[in-house]
């Protein structure tokens, strides 16, 4: 057996602000050049075992720790986070607030400043390790000058310079879309398999991590670790759904056409699935599922006619945009990060104004019609709601564009308690909003928008960096919304969001609209899929692989049956 | 977005870019003492050719430093009606003379010698301003900090002067998004609400602000910790620019400059250089 890099032995951690251990009784063994990922829902104890490893617990985070954590070997007690920055390199979830540097060549050097390396040899190991993460040709580049996944590659960069045997990466998916998100999984194989490095990997989204082949998967729950086996087992056991981490879909769809997955049947990657087991029963699920039945639409409530526009004047950031939305309706806005999703939710809330076109909003051209009189039919949700809180309490939060609207208190009250009741806060109304979970605090800054009666609402990433119970709760909830008459849109890269909620994707590459379609064909589309860094869903390649005579037929048939199972699941 | 980036470092070549950040930080507060003390109009009238023929070397367009230049400007117009109001016989107790040109009332005359003054007091701002702006737009904020801690600044009080720099960007954009949502909600910081309104309005952008940076500055503080940031005395800089010949002698010819300047204001005793007599 070869030698362990890390071996936690009966851990336990108490973080001194917190009334509970969040870590308890631990036994974990990682050995040389395993692939590893750790999964888990918000507040199972993932991070405060990145930070164990890393060092930040004890440098950053204070605690009690009880039991033996040694890395090669060694007491962990004895290595501080300098000595640990030498065997292991953390490459942190944000990777834009990680980004220490003024460009990204001075971002990768910066861990080699810090040992006082030479210039011309800081210069060498910075052209060799950026040619590893293929990010060579952007040295010069300030970071606002790159995407969201090449920040990434730097921050992976910077780690390489010293020759680390252990890469330990926190939520590495979280901010990217698809098509980066797997571009990021295959440069990560590649370095294992070509250096032999160890790899732990953080993340619940555990189909995008599956993407390349990984060793073991442990899941964590309160603190605990509540299994430790490889993919294959793993997903035979219907353990995630029970500790509220999502499963691949296309694992769902076999499970709802009654298939018992064993681990002979290799379910940890659609390539290497076998397709004869489960060929027949999901054809005879699949011819029964009724098709549901057409919707009526709706009349337009909003219309975009050849909205172009541009920053400076010079270059163009939309081109000719134009669709409506309708009544009633929840639909998503697609594409990848700076394709002009955001500039053109800041279009239509008259953040800025479009060069050309128009934006008629109930039949009224919406030219000239300031920020804060749009703010009464349309209302912005911005994506972290840190950006948008600034009262103590949440009832004079939710009442603050009331009472900036001079609007009766009396009123202010009614209103702002009916809202409450709508979002199910109002048992929380004289809390402080510091007391509340990062969901919570979205279902106020939602019901601070909702207050003041808009038609619409537009959602900026609604899920970004949520687990799946909260991801659920934040997609119910805005369901319940859309079912009170409220039309609802979203920007996402969030493929299943997309999926399972939404009815139509409006799809932006380049900042010209490609498509405009319900989310199963946009998803079947390689035509659209490319361009817009979008990824295929797997249940796609499942039918195809299965050889089910219309692919994009199962992958609508898929999402009306999880409808209506979540449906019943709900009532 | 342009405003966003109003007062950031500017990527250039020229031949300002390449001078040293040392240099550029000494030639600053050189010209900043030269303007602070010296009322010679004939000094101060050379100084400013001077400035603009720097600012024209640094190939850094009007329109890139519109908004500050427009924002000094309101300034300098504000600072010049304040002075007018409280004291408009300032340049007749400087002078000594009193050439009346016309009189609003009997405390508001205009005279000669007020209005040399304010023209030097206008001068000293078209002085300093350029040389200011340049100073911060062509100095890469951590080849600054790189010179700085070369100078004997400990390299922490550098880096953290960089690092603001390579932050402010940001924090620029989430002030411009945090605004527009809040205005979408009604805060309205325009001239047309009472100034109680107005501050309100604006603890409802900064509040956010604040505590957003804050957990962008735990972040970085320990992405930095994990890479080695201060674990040892000293460190290296990627960016570091080396002190060139041409450095030496612009520091040499900005003394030179300075000293020349400060004698030619007060040889005769006082600061000002007076055309009445």
């Amino acid at each position: 057996m070869s030698e362990p890099v890390i071996e936690f032995k009966n851990y336990s951690f108490h973080y001194r602000a917190q009334e509970k251990p969040t870590l308890y009784n631990i036994d974990l063994r990682i050995t040389k050049g395993e692939k590893i990922l750790i999964a888990g829902p918000s507040g199972s104890g993932k991070s405060t075992i990145v930070h164990c490893i890393n060092g930040l617990i004890p440098h950053y985070y204070k605690g009690e720790s009880t039991g033996e954590l040694l890395i090669h070997g060694e007491k962990a007690e004895n290595l501080k986070i300098f000595d640990r920055s030498k065997i292991i390199g953390t490459v942190l979830q944000d990777s834009d607030g990680q980004f220490v540097g003024q460009s990204v060549g001075e971002d990768i050097a910066f861990a080699l400043e810090n040992e006082c390396t030479t210039q011309p040899e800081m210069k060498d190991i910075v052209d060799r390790v950026s040619k590893i993460v293929n990010i060579n040709r952007h040295l010069e580049n300030a970071p606002q000058e790159i995407s969201g996944g090449q920040k990434q590659r730097v921050s992976l960069a910077g780690v390489l310079v010293d020759d680390v045997d252990i890469l330990l990466f926190d939520e590495p998916l979280a901010n990217l879309d698809p098509a980066t998100g797997r571009y990021t999984m295959e440069l990560i194989d590649r370095l294992s398999k070509e250096t032999g490095k160890t790899i732990i990997i953080v993340e619940h989204r555990l189909e995008d991590v599956l993407w390349c082949p990984i060793d073991r998967v442990i899941v964590m729950n309160d603190g605990r670790i509540v299994a430790d086996e490889p993919p294959d087992q793993i997903l035979s056991t219907g353990l995630l759904r029970q500790y509220g981490i999502r499963e691949p879909l296309y694992i769902t769809s076999l499970s709802y056409a009654g298939i018992q997955i064993t681990p002979e049947m290799h379910p940890s990657h659609i390539n290497t699935l076998k397709m004869d087991v489960v060929r027949q029963p999901l054809l005879r699920w699949y011819q029964q599922i009724p098709p549901s039945e057409a919707e009526s639409q709706a009349e337009s409530i909003l219309s975009l006619q050849n909205v172009s526009f541009s920053y400076d004047g010079l270059h163009e950031v939309l081109h000719h945009i134009r669709f409506d939305i309708h009544k009633g309706e929840m639909s998503a806005i697609v594409g990848k990060n700076g394709a002009g999703k955001s500039t053109l939710c800041k279009l239509i809330c008259g953040f800025e104004k479009p060069c050309s076109g128009d934006i008629i909003m109930n039949g009224k051209n919406l030219n000239g019609v300031s920020i804060r009189d749009r703010a009464n039919t349309v209302g912005y949700v911005m994506q972290n709601p840190n950006q948008m809180i600034s009262k103590v309490l949440i009832r004079e939060e939710v009442g603050l564009g009331l009472k900036l609207r001079d609007v009766d208190p009396q009123e202010i009250e009614e209103r702002v308690n009916a809202v409450l009741q709508i979002c199910g806060l109002y048992p929380f109304r004289n809390w402080p909003i510091s007391a509340l979970s990062y969901g919570q605090k979205k279902r106020v800054t939602i019901a601070s928008i909702l207050v003041l009666e808009p038609q619409i609402i537009l959602l900026d990433e609604p899920t970004a960096g949520q687990d799946f119970r909260h991801y659920t709760e934040i997609m119910e909830f805005l369901q319940t919304l859309q079912e009170r008459g409220l039309t609802i849109l979203l920007i996402t890269h969030d493929m299943h969001l997309m999926l399972e909620y939404t009815r139509r994707a409006i799809v932006i590459a380049d900042g010209r609209l490609i498509c405009d379609d319900s989310p199963a064909r946009v998803l079947s589309d390689l035509n659209i899929i490319r361009p817009a860094d979008l990824k295929e869903t797997s249940l796609f390649t499942l039918a195809e692989k299965a050889c089910l005579d219309d692919p994009l037929n199962f992958v609508q048939c898929f999402i009306d049956y999880d409808r209506r199972v979540r449906k019943t699941w709900h009532q | 977005m342009a405003s966003v980036k109003m007062l950031s470092y500017i990527k250039r070549d020229s031949p300002i870019h390449r001078l040293c950040g040392v240099t550029k930080l000494y030639t600053f507060l050189v010209w900043t003492i030269v303007c602070m003390l010296s009322y010679d109009t004939r000094v101060l009238l050379v100084v400013m050719a001077l400035s603009i023929i720097i600012f024209y070397l640094a190939k850094i367009k009007l329109e890139e430093v519109r908004f500050v230049l427009l924002f000094i400007l309101f300034f300098l117009l504000l600072n010049n009606i304040t002075i007018y109001l409280f004291s408009p016989e300032e340049g007749v107790k400087i002078y000594g003379t009193r050439h009346v040109l016309f009189q609003f009332t009997n405390r508001y005359t205009v005279t000669k010698e007020q209005l040399f003054y304010l023209f030097n007091v206008t001068l000293k701002y078209f002085t300093v301003v350029p040389i200011a702006l340049l100073f911060i737009v062509t100095t890469d904020p951590s080849e600054f900090a790189s010179s700085l801690s070369r100078i004997g600044i400990s390299y922490r009080i550098s880096y953290a002067v960089s690092i603001t720099l390579r932050y402010i960007a940001d924090i620029q954009s989430d002030y411009h998004n945090i605004s527009q949502s809040q205005q979408a909600r009604g805060v309205d910081l325009s001239k047309n609400v009472p100034l109680r309104k107005r501050i309100a309005g604006i603890s409802s952008i900064a509040v956010p602000l604040i505590f957003s940076s804050l957990d962008r500055i735990e972040l970085i503080s320990n992405a930095m910790d994990l890479r080695g940031f201060g674990k040892k005395e000293k460190r290296t800089w990627y960016c570091a620019r080396p002190f060139q010949r041409i450095d030496s002698i612009v520091i040499i010819g900005v003394t030179l400059f300075g000293l020349a300047a400060l004698i030619i204001t007060f040889h005769d005793g006082t600061r000002f250089y007076n055309p009445f007599i």
